[in-house]
């Protein structure tokens, strides 16, 4: 675990980083994002004390990274930098055991070691080892980069904007990769990027910077959900919910007072009910709110008799979400089922709202206006 | 007159060889001092930059001083012969050394270093692990920029009496005699051609194969 109490860094009267506050908890894999200058890579850096904060302490696992040697303590943290920074006169194996060199592993366990990683990076050991970065593709060195930066077992890795340099289809499958590697790993990755598609991507959690304060540090649901400040809502971009529709749930839109009767209602009431809201179907539901079913304009019309109960007419066995389940099950519900509404309702069948096709095109629309 | 001249190396051959050899020493000897020197110079810069301008600025005030000057100086100081001569040649061969080496050492690009210091390395490892193996081709150039400088002064300073071919140019020049002149030159040209070389195959040979 690493926590930052009370961190400024001031280089003379600038003060960049103002009083930041963090946790970071084991096997997290957490974003740092933010304009350029905002102080993300200054707090990845002081985890590693390339940078020493002016105050302010910095934990990790509870001890006081101050109190350490330094050198150690970067032995026993992985880096990987946006230039990747291979040493060009080291051949890949010998950029992978550089750390374990420097920690007096014995040559057979490195050799080893340096096989095990390029395999786990999706390079072949034979084919690679020996050669030299400048032989590599810019992926490629990438890869050895995050080999090397895994090398010595690290429980913590930092990376700076590590794929920033990179063309985009390559990065993509980076990304995909490293995800991959994390769901295996579970190392504390800490990641300074200022791609949100990236954060979003990656990132258990992400912490939003701004001018040396942390404005928002979330999960990226939480994040796309309830932005903190106009800033970040500017940072995910409005559009954002429709990049993520998995990330919107059912209880975000759905109409939370739709227009309900009970059984016991005659079908002369029930018609007077949906003219009054405008609606052409009306919700059946007991008294304690439980939904029993639906019945709509044309069900009524083909019922002569108006004096009869809702009861005796309303449609059973409704497809229906529960209010956590997300926009995407509603999409897909509705398309299969080709049917223009539904209803939302807990566990218990309570009904808490309804989804209509209108209710989404609705949000569709504002978000395209946004 | 090509015959003429011909004629005239084949008789003084062995002065010839003589001074040569005696020219090489000479050279030699300056250059392997200025490298004693200006390497560690250079890495001193590198690692307290505070000191660096002072140095470099001494280094180059030497330099542009015109080198008959500075022996005028030396004479009454160390007096004449082999040692004042070496030294003389030591003292302008030092500037390229100093400062292809520090150059050589800052010019690592920042991404190497910082991604060294960050995964553990030491000041010493970063230094002798990462930054001289890749200023090396760099710190040999300017080897061979003051090799072929020492060989030229060399021949300046048998003025005070260090011997080389300088002699048989100055006997050349004091006698009218250009055919002794050239017999000097010719061999200081070609040992100065020989010497670039010779070092700019050692600067392959050093430079790593990741960077070539």
């Amino acid at each position: 675990m690493i926590k930052f109490e009370n961190i400024t860094k001031k280089y003379g009267d600038t003060e960049v980083i103002k009083g930041v506050n963090l946790e970071i908890k084991s096997g997290e894999f957490v974003a740092l994002i933010g304009p350029s200058g905002c102080g993300k890579t200054t707090c990845l850096k002081m985890i590693n004390r390339l940078i020493e904060p002016t105050s302010g302490k910095i934990y990790i696992d509870g001890q006081d990274i101050s109190t350490l040697d330094a050198i150690d303590l970067r032995r026993n943290i992985g880096y990987v930098i946006q230039q990747i920074g291979l040493f060009p006169h080291m051949t890949v194996r010998q950029n992978i055991e550089l750390v374990p060199f420097l920690k007096k592993w014995p040559k057979e366990k490195r050799l080893k070691r340096v096989e095990e990683l390029l395999r786990l990076v999706g390079m072949a050991p034979e084919q690679f080892m020996n050669r030299y970065p400048s032989e590599l593709s810019g992926g490629q060195r990438q890869r050895v980069g995050v080999a090397r930066a895994l090398a010595a077992d690290p429980d913590i890795i930092l990376m700076d904007e590590p794929f920033s340099a990179i063309d985009p289809i390559a990065r993509t499958q980076l990304q995909d990769e490293l995800y991959e590697l994390q769901e295996k790993l579970k190392k504390t990755i800490v990641f300074v990027t200022h791609d949100i598609d990236e954060a979003l991507k990656l990132a258990d959690r992400i912490c939003i910077m701004k001018e040396g304060t942390v404005v928002q540090f979330d999960t990226p649901e939480v994040i796309l959900k309830n932005p903190a400040s106009e800033f970040v809502e500017n940072l995910i971009g409005k559009k954002r919910i429709w990049k993520k529709p998995e990330l919107v749930s059912v209880k975000d839109i759905m109409i939370t007072n739709p227009v309900k009767a009970l059984p016991s209602r005659t079908l002369a009431q029930a018609v007077e009910i949906m003219t009054e809201s405008g609606v052409d179907s009306v919700l059946v539901v007991d008294k304690e709110n439980r939904l029993l079913g639906i019945v709509t304009a044309e069900n009524i019309r083909q019922n002569k008799d108006k004096a009869k109960k809702l009861e005796e007419i309303y449609t059973r066995n409704l497809f229906t979400v529960k209010p956590d389940d997300s926009v995407l099950d509603v999409l897909r519900l509705m398309s299969q089922k080709k049917i223009g509404y539904v209803p939302v309702v807990d566990e218990n069948n309570v009904l808490k709202g309804l989804v209509t096709r209108s209710t989404l095109v609705n949000l569709l629309g504002e978000s395209l206006e946004k | 007159m090509i015959s003429e001249y011909l004629d005239f190396i084949v008789q003084r051959m062995d002065d010839i060889l003589l001074f040569s050899t005696q020219h090489l020493q000479l050279s030699f000897m300056a250059i392997s001092i200025a490298i004693a020197i200006g390497v560690p110079l250079g890495i001193t810069m590198m690692m307290f930059p505070r000191v660096s301008s002072l140095i470099l600025g001494i280094a180059n005030a030497v330099q542009a001083m015109p080198s008959l000057a500075l022996m005028g100086f030396l004479v009454p100081i160390l007096g004449i012969g082999t040692t004042p001569s070496i030294m003389m040649v030591t003292v302008y061969a030092l500037l390229p050394i100093i400062k292809n080496t520090y150059t050589g050492l800052t010019g690592i690009d920042k991404a190497i270093i910082e991604a060294g210091t960050g995964m553990g390395m030491t000041k010493f490892q970063l230094m002798t692990m990462v930054r001289i193996p890749l200023a090396l081709p760099v710190i040999m150039a300017g080897i061979r920029i003051a090799a072929v400088m020492a060989v030229g002064y060399t021949t300046l300073v048998a003025l005070i009496g260090a011997g080389g071919l300088g002699q048989l140019i100055y006997r050349g020049i004091s006698m009218v005699n250009s055919k002794m002149i050239m017999a000097g030159a010719v061999p200081a040209m070609i040992l100065a051609l020989l010497i670039d070389r010779i070092f700019s195959f050692l600067e392959r040979l050093v430079t790593p194969k990741g960077i070539k």
